[in-house]
């Protein structure tokens, strides 16, 4: 037999087919329902806020990767997540430098300068949209519905008016963000997710039930039906449960970490719907809890294997 | 028997078992040079007690145990003893080994003409014959038996199990050796029995080996002492802590030893050792190895007499496929398993299998950042968080690495097969493990 000394790298010889691109991948894909339906819902100017958008966010990361010579990570995908993200949240009324400048905050700032991928603390599409919210009040407040100035549902619970036909919500026919309204389509993309085991419901469940119970809790009327499911349906809260909270680098590790993060988002969430100055709050939510992730695993070590029950002599 | 059939977390690797499952043990003899390590098992080497130009029969013990913690080493073939040098082993440490050049008679040794009776044995002549026998636990740790099956005086075990679940991918022999010597290895569980009167045996397979199970199900039939119970197919199954949990609901940590929740776990082959050991006075002298892998041309389970040459085997198996020298060659399963530099080593008691790769997947994958998947805790069978205890050891901290239970890690890979950025985690976590374990033997 020949002489040859072959290769030697230690256990295990072999690893699951999973990678960062192919989680990105599905990410990317289970966002496009919802990005389809906003441009049909808003026209040709949602689409062209989605292609800014990315554009921007790919292009800023890749510029900054050359300029430091750092190794280009464009291709897993993750640049172009944030992207859409950014551009979901966004109304399609914005000027076209909103979502440029978004995009070079997302990802220069928020992702980049602290070391890429898997390294920011919190998820840099939400820290954008609530950068934008703070900066640039008067454009991000503009909602547009069949070419008419309007409201958005949430706007209106909180001014004390008529609430909005619980179709409608389900549908996303009303104002909103340009790929935030649609429950549908974004149901279909999260299922897409959960079905690829990309993310587990465990944290958008309990989220949106902590939210629901305390829309019930805290609204007008106890426990008001339609008042706590347009709670639930209205505002970023679908998008925000499934696709933002869910980011795997923003939230906790640990399985009981988990519980409480997402318990905290619903009730955070409904705190500043109801008591603060916007009328939505699931992106300062999650930014909020963001920060508090290293804590929350601090604190919610697993238990060691062994160590959970008392070793019985008899069963 | 206890609630449970599994253990929480682990992973489902593709089993690549059918290229081996259906191929029936054949029975090895080796014509080459044999070469016999002294050091194949868990603790101090054995001492040669042979020389050079000695003639050996098969079964003669040529390696004397020496310390508490180690285990005689037994010619298994007939021939001389050409010369006693430092050999390099699967598992790529090296080892003083005693070279016999085989003179293809196989001549045994008068004692292994007779036949034992069980009855007529003292539970202390057992254990000074599995002792003799040098038998140590086949499934790759190497401890030695008799050692295992002497608990100290007051330790009650309610429960031996003889792990069955053969959860690594690829590997094939002790599914082989389930459904062809069931008999063998009923008679080594009854053997151990004995040792120990108060006793339950549960013999724990894996449900993907439904032949075996009904198969050892239909032997045991109503037997009070012995039975068989189906575990959930998930890696890692077979690991001790995982094993015991999954049929007894009894767990500890890596502070204690099974026999602290009084149970006992022995290896199938490990078994049927003690059966030949007991009842024909045949010392350890061969274990079934399954050859396999996409690049080999014919997947076998092979009988193989310890110090059989790797290369021999290669044969057996109709060489490389196509002619192509593998990418990766694994001694043990791909999840566990060693890999080899070289294909020049003795088959030793603790060398389950061959896999040969086509393909090298760890070399094809680049490590990226961590995105805080949090999928290597999902998966880790011991309840830790590999992704912060490979940062403790790459970080070099070693007071955090202990703070976060890295000392409880049972080196089982699922974290770095599951992760998405192919991080090296379970090889990070692993040498900071034995850095530390290292500085507290001093």
């Amino acid at each position: 037999m020949e002489n040859k000394l072959y290769k030697v790298s230690s256990s295990p010889h072999i690893r699951a087919n999973r990678d960062t691109e192919t989680i990105m991948q599905d990410v990317a894909l289970a966002l496009l329902p919802a990005a389809l339906f906003g441009i049909y819902n808003f026209g040709y100017r949602a689409a062209l806020i989605i292609i800014i958008s990315v554009l921007t966010c790919v292009l800023s990361e890749y510029i900054f990767q050359l300029a430091m010579k750092k190794p280009i990570t464009i291709s897993d995908g993750s640049a172009l997540v944030t992207g859409l993200l950014i551009a979901l949240i966004l109304p399609h009324t914005v000027p076209y430098w909103i979502p440029v400048l978004g995009g070079l905050f997302a990802i220069i700032l928020v992702k980049q300068l602290y070391g890429g991928i898997g390294q920011n603390f919190v998820n840099p599409a939400i820290a954008a949209r609530v950068f934008l919210t703070i900066a640039y009040t008067n454009y991000l407040a503009k909602y547009v519905v069949d070419g008419v100035t309007s409201v958005t549902p949430l706007a209106v619970v909180k001014a004390g008016g008529e609430s909005v036909e619980l179709s409608k919500l389900i549908w996303g026919t009303v104002g909103g963000s340009l790929g935030e309204t649609s429950v549908v389509f974004l149901l279909i993309g999260a299922a897409y997710l959960v079905y690829r085991k990309v993310i587990s419901l465990k944290i958008p469940l309990i989220y949106i039930a902590t939210v629901f119970v305390f829309a019930g809790l805290l609204g007008p009327e106890m426990f008001d039906l339609n008042y706590m499911l347009a709670q639930v349906f209205s505002g970023g809260l679908i998008i925000g449960a499934f696709f933002m909270a869910t980011d795997y680098v923003t939230s906790p590790v640990t399985p009981k970490g988990q519980i409480i993060f997402a318990f905290m988002l619903g009730l955070l969430t409904m705190l500043i719907r109801l008591y603060s100055g916007y009328p939505e709050g699931v992106s300062f939510a999650i930014m909020f809890m963001n920060l508090w992730v290293p804590i929350i695993e601090k604190f919610t070590r697993p238990t060691v294997f062994g160590k959970e029950r008392k070793n019985e002599r008899h069963n | 028997m206890g609630i449970t059939n599994t253990f929480k977390r682990g992973i489902h690797p593709k089993d690549f078992k059918e290229m081996s499952k259906n191929v029936s043990i054949d029975t090895y003899r080796p014509f080459g040079e044999i070469i016999i390590p002294m050091s194949q098992h868990l603790g101090g080497p054995a001492e040669p007690i042979v020389n050079k130009g000695d003639r050996v029969l098969v079964g003669q013990k040529i390696g004397e145990l020496k310390g508490f913690v180690s285990a005689s080493v037994h010619s298994s073939v007939s021939g001389t003893v050409k010369e006693i040098k430092n050999v390099i082993l699967a598992n790529g440490t090296n080892s003083n080994a005693v070279v016999i050049t085989n003179d293809n008679l196989y001549e045994k040794v008068e004692s292994m003409n007779h036949e034992n009776i069980l009855e007529n044995l003292t539970v202390t002549e057992i254990r000074e014959k599995i002792k003799e026998a040098g038998i140590v636990g086949l499934g790759g740790a190497g401890f030695p038996t008799h050692i295992k099956l002497t608990p100290p005086a007051d330790t009650k075990i309610d429960y031996i199990i003889v792990n069955g679940s053969e959860c690594e991918p690829y590997l094939t022999s002790d599914y082989r050796i389930m459904l062809e010597e069931p008999n063998l290895l009923i008679s080594g569980i009854n053997i151990i029995l004995k040792l120990f009167p108060e006793a339950k045996c549960i013999i724990a397979i894996e449900n993907n080996k439904k032949e075996a199970i009904e198969l050892l199900n239909n032997i045991v039939g109503n037997d009070p002492r012995i039975s068989v119970k189906g575990l959930k197919t998930k890696y890692p199954q077979g690991a001790e802590k995982q094993l015991v949990y999954a049929t007894t609901g009894r767990s500890f940590t890596s502070q204690k030893l099974p026999l602290n929740v009084g149970c006992i776990v022995q290896n199938i082959d490990t078994v049927v050792a003690i059966h030949k050991a007991i009842l024909t006075n045949e010392p350890l002298l061969t274990r079934v190895v399954t050859i396999t892998g996409d690049a080999i041309t014919t997947p076998k389970n092979l009988r193989v007499r310890i110090g059989t040459n790797l290369n021999e085997l290669i044969e057996a198996a109709d060489g490389f496929k196509n002619g192509k020298t593998p990418e990766k060659i694994i001694s043990g399963g791909p999840m566990m398993g060693k890999a080899l530099f070289t294909t020049d080593v003795p088959i030793t008691k603790g060398t389950s299998a061959f896999v040969f790769m086509s393909k090298d997947e760890v070399a094809e994958s680049k490590p990226t950042n961590c995105i805080r998947c949090g999928g290597c805790v999902t998966v880790c069978p011991n309840g830790l968080l590999p992704l912060y205890l490979a940062k403790a050891s790459i970080e070099g901290d070693e007071e955090e690495f202990i703070k976060l239970n890295g000392m409880e890690c049972c080196e089982c890979g699922c974290c770095s097969y599951t992760c998405p950025s192919k991080i090296h985690l379970a090889h990070a976590i692993s040498s900071m493990r034995r850095d530390i374990l290292a500085k507290r033997k001093k």
